[in-house]
């Protein structure tokens, strides 16, 4: 017994260091992992305090870049708003079941990273905001993430500058779709991957999200078409996309909630559980 | 004595820790090139303290980066590893005889203490980008990433002990 106490107190150092850096790479190897990064993320009190202290300071930084970007949106929506009211009368008291089908909320960016090979942002609205795990985020240039992780009062976003990360998107001529992933680097960059050899692309084509998954509606912008490949296989096309947001440069964000998921989940997992 | 060393090491605990996720975590030089000066506390943790409460501090510090950076536990991972393998490295650079005086960093020799600091960021950033990225399909990147951000956090970390020293 006295032995074993003695192995004990003689290795502390080195058992505390095993220890703890197993932990470590216990929380590592979690966060690498599909759908489990929940055990330490910047959706926190204090963390996402801190940040939004940062953020209010830095807003004054490119309040007019920022402006701008705005009014080009106001000015786009506009546009089309013009094109709407001409053909449809839109009655403001009950809007259209397409349009409730997607609820945006609007949020703010807090903290940001770009330069990993898992890139995550953090927003200012949380579970009180309605905001959930899994809802899409776009801002008003194209997509930028989905939400990975809420807490009271702020929420992660898994950007589309992450290893894990795989959209749903398709050639807005074609229909053709693919994945968007992206493999490290140029955070201006991401790959279209699974378009077939017998699509015709050109480069400068614009690449839109697919409405097959239930996080983003259909038409959000991506990217255009930079580059293309074969890929090893000889079957499929490695796009390269370059993206219409500039994801260093982020401030506003919409956080859009699909209000039927629930009931497409239901319906796939009982066809899944059928088979 | 004891308390004053106490405070000091809080102190500089806490202010390595928001330098680091407020300001150094957004350099991105070159499109990803950060410097990670809160080593500099495993560093310049007396030599002659508890090796216990290192580790521990260690990990404290490494996982709060952690999770202001979504990083998981990668920086906790790293900065664990140099506080263990930390007694071995002194005595490389500084010699068998580290233990019985009570150095401080700012009064060795230069050389010696440059071995110091390059070996400690190396290996440090070494763990660090082979957690982050995970992945030996990159192990280029994992070098590349390792060698330019060692040398950026080295020269740092050098002038940081240098501005601070000059006071004493």
């Amino acid at each position: 017994m006295q032995q074993i106490v003695f192995f004990f107190i003689r290795n502390k150092n080195s058992l505390l260091f095993l220890l703890l850096f197993i932990i470590s790479i216990a929380l590592t190897v979690n966060s690498h992992s599909f759908h489990k990064n929940k055990v330490a993320t910047s959706a926190n009190a204090v963390s996402g305090g801190i940040y939004s202290f940062k953020q209010n300071i830095l807003d004054y930084i490119n309040l007019k870049e920022q402006n701008n970007i705005l009014i080009d949106e106001n000015k786009r929506l506009r546009q089309m708003l013009s094109f709407v009211t001409d053909s449809i009368q839109l009655d403001s008291t009950q809007p259209p079941h397409e349009l409730l089908k997607f609820k945006y909320r609007a949020a703010r960016v807090i903290n940001n990273s770009f330069s990993k090979s898992k890139n995550y942002l953090t927003l200012n609205k949380g579970r009180k905001d309605g905001i959930k795990v899994d809802m899409g985020v776009v801002s008003s240039r194209g997509v930028v993430g989905i939400v990975n992780s809420v807490s009271e009062n702020y929420a992660t976003v898994q950007s589309v500058l992450n290893t894990k990360s795989q959209i749903n998107a398709q050639l807005k001529n074609t229909d053709h779709f693919g994945t968007l992933v992206w493999r490290t680097g140029s955070p201006f960059e991401a790959t279209l991957i699974d378009i077939p050899r017998q699509v015709v692309l050109t480069a400068g084509d614009t690449i839109i999200t697919d409405g097959k998954s239930t996080i983003f509606p259909e038409g959000i912008l991506v990217g255009s078409i930079k580059d293309f490949t074969l890929s090893s296989n000889k079957d499929y096309y490695d796009v390269s996309v370059s993206l219409f947001n500039d994801m260093t440069n982020l401030r506003h964000v919409y956080v859009i909630e699909n209000t039927e998921k629930d009931e497409i989940i239901s319906l796939e997992n009982a066809l899944d559980n059928a088979e | 004595m004891q308390s004053n060393d106490f405070l000091i090491n809080a102190a500089r605990f806490l202010i390595l820790l928001f330098i680091q996720v407020i300001f150094l975590n957004n350099i991105n030089l070159f499109g990803y090139i950060n410097p990670y000066l809160y080593i500099l506390f495993i560093m310049v943790y007396p030599f002659t303290g508890n090796q216990s409460l290192l580790i521990v501090l260690a990990f404290v510090l490494g996982l709060s980066i952690d999770i202001f950076s979504d990083s998981g536990g990668a920086h906790a991972a790293a900065a664990v590893f140099i506080a263990f393998v930390r007694p071995a490295i002194l005595k490389f650079s500084f010699g068998v005889s580290y233990e019985y005086n009570t150095i401080k960093i700012s009064k060795t020799a230069m050389g010696e203490r440059l071995t110091y600091i390059a070996i400690m960021v190396l290996i440090h950033h070494l763990v660090l980008f082979s957690m982050e990225i995970f992945n030996f399909k990159h192990i280029l990147l994992i070098l590349k990433s390792t060698l330019f951000s060692g040398v950026f956090s080295s020269v740092l970390i050098l002038c940081t002990i240098l501005i601070f020293s000059r006071k004493n």
